[in-house]
């Protein structure tokens, strides 16, 4: 029979409408009336935004004016070349100059640290946490602050200002935190009388009041009620009340991931014959923690950012020094304060955004066993 | 409830530390801890090498001269506007030097003593030069940008009622927006304290087109403030400031201050301590004076050097002049 055919045609490609390129913009931008009004709306406000952004950040932009003179010509974008100039100040405020190296290996350190912690496949963890919550700590603290038997001249906190220090709030207010937060949480939901009521009783009154309270009450009550010589350090206040502000928040985050266990797990851990510290150790936190992972962070940026609060105690943190800066009549000019203030946006953002980059990978390597 | 507390913590702090004067404790820290302003130009302000300038900066340089020869034994404290005179009333600062002004209320109630006024300050306005106004009664039917909820709002509407004028206010939130309202041509004049107003005017398109009218229309003296109870610090404080502008009229300064010790007029050998001793009675040494001169300089040259000729704010010396050219700086004489 010689109309069968032995040799198959080749098929046929797909209809251009079904694949490529207009497929993909006919699904995800234009699948309904409501989705390309949308589209059209976003590309026309990307239209008017890109190119004022292009010319704010590049094209009017004042890159290098040893001055300020170019930056106050009308019309100037953002001068860069200020920010350049105050680079030094915001970094390290009135730390002295020939000491930077300090700040700067203390920095460097960290940050090695703590890429070393959270890198998810590096090795031996129990040593970088060790050196990092138990070595870091006093070897800095000596670093920054002095220590004449090593001839390294003491530098009052006085001094000390800008983004290292707002780095350092906001490490020691995370660091402290966590477990501090969870020990609450535990506390709050203990069967011991005591200490649920101490805890509940810690948790609502600091999280009842604003932070700027808890801020004046370390900055100023603290002083007043013991003796001159043992008040503490300035800088040291506003870190205290950092530290119990963001461990009550902490808490009932915490909290929250607590309630979310099922009955279950506990009931198992016990009939397994489990201690209790055992089973919150080894069942409970982990499954709790990882719940509550966009809470912990969201805590954690927020904390970020209100660190530039210790700056109504005097602080000289990263935005003061941008205040300060801003003033200095070497540099006024109509440019500058905006300058200064989308610099400070930026490394907020950048900083923000990294850590809300990094919690998300967490969420998905760590709760790849629940994923929808 | 507040100032019971303060009232409960400084019966601690006083009780704790009262005995030994403030010039004992200071001299025992080694260093003078001075109660700064967190960043205002001029008068204390740190540059992009982190180090302090300005009026009240020189301020505490000169009392950490006098009694340590040394102006840079001095711990700067950068203190808010809410937490300055807890701060001084606890003993966390010897003095505060941060433009505060000097008020019957904040001398009688909150135990302080305001030492010499180092700046008479005040509020003033910022016209354009092609306005062609010359002083402040000629503003009649203006418009006027200013900062809302502040003092100045206030003066402001006392100022025109009391001169029968009628004024249309334009009221921003911050002083940022009012100087750039201002800048875009919403007013006619811009109003804040006069040291203020010469570093705003830095931030227009073209500061050379504006000027301050010479009025001013409120008293703002501003003065370094000590804690009540220690006669021998106020004065130590009082004198250092007296030094400055004593030194100024007698035509001594930083640089030819050591030619002048073999001055022969006796007003000069006085107070530069050739003859007589009179650092004894402050607790002080002989040459306090040649000290304050030597290190800091006289006042004209603080001025200068701060906030007048020699900075980018270039504020007229006004009431701040020596009295004998017209202005408010009047200091007792050393004898």
């Amino acid at each position: 029979m010689s109309f069968v055919r032995t040799i198959p045609s080749a098929p046929l490609p797909p209809p251009v409408e079904a694949r490529g390129a207009v497929l993909w913009l006919r699904q995800n931008l234009l699948s309904g009336p409501f989705s390309a009004l949308f589209t059209f709306s976003a590309c026309a406000a990307l239209l008017w935004l890109v190119p004022q952004l292009w010319h704010y950040f590049v094209a009017d932009a004042v890159l290098s004016s040893p001055d300020g003179q170019a930056c106050r010509q009308p019309g100037a974008g953002m001068c860069w070349s200020f920010i350049a100039n105050k680079m030094e100040f915001f970094l390290y405020s009135s730390y002295p100059r020939d000491q930077v190296w300090r700040v700067n290996s203390c920095l460097v350190s960290g940050a090695v640290l703590i890429t070393w912690l959270l890198w998810p496949s590096a090795r031996s963890k129990r040593l970088g946490g060790a050196l990092f919550f138990l070595v870091y700590p006093v070897a800095c603290f000596w670093l920054l602050h002095g220590f004449e038997a090593l001839s390294l001249r003491t530098v009052p906190t006085n001094l000390w200002g800008g983004i290292f220090v707002s780095l350092l709030v906001s490490l020691v207010g995370i660091v402290v935190s966590l477990p501090g937060g969870i020990l609450l949480a535990l506390g709050r939901r203990s069967q011991l009388p005591v200490v649920r009521f101490v805890s509940t009783l810690f948790i609502e009154f600091v999280r009842g009041v604003p932070f700027i309270t808890v801020l004046f009450m370390a900055n100023t009550m603290l002083p007043l009620f013991v003796p001159e010589n043992w008040s503490p350090d300035r800088l040291v206040r506003p870190l205290i009340g950092v530290s119990l502000f963001a461990s009550a928040y902490m808490a009932e985050v915490v909290r929250g991931g607590l309630q979310a266990m099922d009955k279950g797990q506990y009931e198992g851990a016990q009939a397994l014959g489990l201690t209790w510290w055992q089973m919150m150790r080894l069942i409970i936190l982990p499954q709790a923690l990882t719940t509550v992972i966009p809470g912990i962070v969201n805590t954690f940026i927020g904390l970020f950012k209100d660190t530039t609060l210790v700056a109504v105690v005097g602080i000289a943190d990263f935005l003061r020094t941008v205040e300060t800066a801003r003033l200095d009549p070497a540099w006024a000019g109509p440019t500058i304060s905006t300058s200064g203030y989308v610099f400070a946006g930026l490394f907020y953002f950048v900083f923000c955004y990294g850590m809300a980059r990094y919690s998300l990978l967490m969420e998905r390597r760590l709760s790849s066993g629940r994923k929808r | 409830m507040r100032s019971v507390c303060l009232a409960a913590g400084l019966v601690l702090a006083l009780a704790s530390g009262a005995q030994a004067g403030v010039l004992d404790t200071v001299r025992q820290k080694g260093f003078l801890a001075c109660g700064s302003n967190t960043g205002l130009a001029g008068f204390g302000l740190a540059d992009s090498k982190g180090e302090w300038s300005g009026l009240d900066v020189d301020f505490c340089r000169a009392i950490a001269a006098t009694i340590f020869n040394d102006p840079t034994k001095v711990k700067f404290i950068p203190l808010t506007a809410k937490d300055r005179f807890t701060a001084l009333q606890s003993g966390e600062v010897d003095v505060l030097a941060r433009n505060g002004t000097w008020t019957q209320s904040r001398e009688a109630e909150l135990g302080l003593n305001f030492g010499a006024v180092n700046y008479f300050d005040g509020q003033g306005f910022l016209v354009r030069k092609k306005a062609g106004v010359t002083a402040a009664k000629e503003l009649d039917g203006a418009s006027v940008c200013v900062q809302q909820g502040t003092t100045t709002e206030l003066n402001l509407a006392d100022f025109f009622r009391t001169h029968g004028m009628k004024y249309e206010p334009a009221v921003f939130a911050t002083s940022d927006e009012a100087i750039k309202s201002y800048d875009l041509n919403r007013c006619d004049a811009f109003t804040t304290d006069v040291s203020q107003l010469y570093a705003e005017r830095l931030k227009l398109v073209n500061p050379d087109e504006h000027m301050v009218l010479p009025d001013v229309i409120s008293k703002e003296p501003l003065a370094p403030a000590v804690r009540q109870g220690d006669s021998q610090w106020f004065n130590i404080v009082r004198w250092t400031h007296y030094v400055m502008v004593n030194a100024e009229e007698l035509g001594i300064t930083k640089a030819n201050v050591d030619e002048k010790l073999k001055s022969p007029s006796p007003e000069i050998r006085r107070l530069l301590g050739v003859e007589g001793d009179f650092g004894k009675g402050l607790g002080l040494s002989r040459d306090w004076a040649y000290r304050i001169i030597k290190h800091v300089g006289n006042y004209g040259e603080v001025f200068d050097r701060g906030v007048g000729e020699n900075s980018r704010l270039k504020i007229k010396r006004g009431l701040n002049d020596l009295w004998s050219k017209g202005g408010l700086q009047y200091a007792p004489p050393v004898r």
